[in-house]
């Protein structure tokens, strides 16, 4: 669907790596340029007429990204450069305030480094334990493996909507449920979900959702970190500076500003906040539900086709997303990523960044192609070509 | 292509004379962990193991074949003339013998890394026995 709207598909180019970062349509080029050619001032001042635009634009994306996940105010929306940054902010901002020791923080060994690392600091930080909810057979979560690994000392749960690897879609909206009639809270990593669903926070319930705009047609370094407002106003904001304080005078006479503005110290992403309202304004355009279903009936195209070859191992066929990760039979992923390369196929090899899934899945790395909604059959079509003729691979794989 | 088949010495030791270096290139999955036997200023076996792709597995065979019976300072010096190679400077050919396969290599950007990988992991050990 809508190719001709992206600049990087008129050369020949077969991008599957849309789990990485995806292509920008013209849109959102022509919105960031006209910032920087036409406005481009400071936010926060006002005095000016073009400064004044900034504020107006820069407010509209968050209003745009507000709607877009059905936020009730627009102080949940906090911008940061990205999911990394925002969950980062929810761990060391918000958690280290509150955890305390043998306190247990549940995720599973099929996240991504960033839905990790925040976590394994914060336990050693506060002397909590971090425990992992048991996948089922294709690498899944259900609710009833996430009742078995909850405990009276249980405090977070903190899960991709959708993972990066195994592509599995996580029924997060009754996990909340579970969770939050236990006094638990739960973190949403939503990098790989929110360019692919429909997101409605409130009926999710979670407290904190964290995405990136580079993986839904916006530009890099801008993300968002929604917190329920309750929960956002105890985050101790990590960095402080200039247009997040009221006032100050001397150390224990600093004053800061409200929400969302207390979370966002510094000159924010101007251009790439502007150009991330205009990505999600596109994607809403086209239809997040018709996105979803593209991508569904393509995955299946492409599942069905791949597996008429002998010599592919699929990591995750049953998985509900637009990821699909292989391995072809001995040979090293990255050589074959290399060959598609040639001929101009983008895909991911390596571990992705997901490296406690080894021991889980039992593969240390694969190939990774993941779908978005300007990908085509005939895409597909080339990948299957170029990988089914294994000889072909081992020959020009150098 | 053979060495990459069926690459020399592709094997762990748990030997005390061999000195041992892991070495990962971290914009992709490469991974070697590289035993190093000096004796007399002389090297005298090298094996190694890990995960790695087909230019960096024929790669480490090929510097292994061509580095052991030499002196630390010989084995510098290849890898220097190696290393100049792949950056596209003046080498000397016959010194490195097979290992000139990978002189178009600097064609592909994103694969001279992995076929100076190994020769990362000696380099530090050589220095190390030069001080």
């Amino acid at each position: 669907m809508n190719i001709e709207d992206f600049p990087m598909l008129k050369e020949d180019l077969i991008y599957l790596d849309n789990g990485a970062t995806t292509l920008k349509p013209q849109c959102v080029i022509d919105k960031i340029k006209e910032y920087y050619e036409t406005y481009s001032a400071n936010a926060h001042r006002g005095d000016y007429d073009i400064s004044f635009k900034v504020d107006m634009e820069y407010e509209k994306s968050r209003e745009t990204v507000r709607n877009f996940i059905n936020a009730p105010y627009k102080e949940n929306i906090i911008f940061t450069s990205g999911t990394t940054e925002s969950l980062n902010m929810i761990a060391n901002g918000f958690f280290k305030n509150i955890i305390e020791q043998n306190d247990e923080i549940l995720i599973t060994k099929s996240e991504h480094a960033s839905n990790v690392l925040p976590w394994f600091r914060l336990a050693n930080e506060c002397g909590a334990i971090m425990k992992y909810i048991p996948l089922e057979s294709h690498h899944y979560v259900t609710l009833e493996n996430v009742k078995k690994a909850v405990t009276p000392n249980t405090k977070i749960i903190a899960l991709a909507g959708i993972t990066n690897v195994i592509g599995d879609e996580r029924p997060i909206k009754e996990i909340t449920k579970f969770a939050h009639e236990n006094d638990i809270f739960v973190v949403l990593d939503g990098a790989q979900s929110v360019p692919h669903r429909k997101t409605d926070v409130q009926d999710l319930d979670v407290d904190f959702l964290a995405f990136s705009a580079h993986k839904m047609c916006g530009p890099t370094g801008v993300g968002v970190l929604y917190g329920k407002k309750e929960l956002l106003e105890n985050i101790d904001p990590i960095n402080l500076g200039g247009g997040m304080n009221e006032s100050f005078d001397n150390p224990n006479e600093i004053y800061l500003k409200e929400l969302p503005t207390r979370l966002e110290a510094g000159t924010p992403n101007i251009a790439g906040v502007i150009g991330f309202g205009e990505a999600i304004r596109y994607l809403e355009k086209i239809g997040m539900e018709n996105i979803e279903n593209y991508e569904k009936k393509l995955r299946k195209y492409a599942i069905d086709k791949l597996l008429t070859i002998p010599h592919l191992d699929i990591i995750n066929i049953e998985s509900d997303s637009g990821i699909i990760a292989f391995n072809v039979d001995n040979i090293f992923s990255q050589d074959v990523a290399y060959y598609l390369n040639k001929y101009k196929v983008c895909v991911r090899a390596g571990n992705h960044c997901a490296k406690i899934l080894k021991k889980e899945v039992g593969v240390t790395n694969s190939l990774r192609v993941s779908l978005y909604f300007y990908n085509t059959e005939s895409d597909i079509d080339a990948l299957v070509e170029l990988l089914e003729n294994k000889e072909h691979i081992e020959r020009e794989m150098l | 292509m053979e060495h990459y088949r069926e690459p020399l010495n592709r094997h762990r030791t748990e030997e005390k004379e061999y000195q041992y270096i892991n070495t990962n290139n971290s914009s992709c999955i490469d991974n070697l962990d590289l035993f190093v036997k000096i004796e007399e200023n002389k090297i005298k076996d090298i094996c190694f193991d890990g995960e790695a792709c087909a230019i960096s597995t024929s790669s480490t065979s090929i510097m292994i074949k061509n580095l052991i019976g030499k002196t630390i300072e010989e084995a510098q010096d290849y890898i220097e003339n190696f290393e100049k190679m792949l950056n596209e400077e003046e080498y000397n050919e016959e010194l490195l013998q097979e290992a000139i396969a990978y002189k178009e290599i600097y064609k592909q950007g994103n694969r001279k890394h992995c076929a100076f990988l190994p020769y990362e992991g000696i380099k530090k050990i050589l220095n190390k026995n030069n001080n």
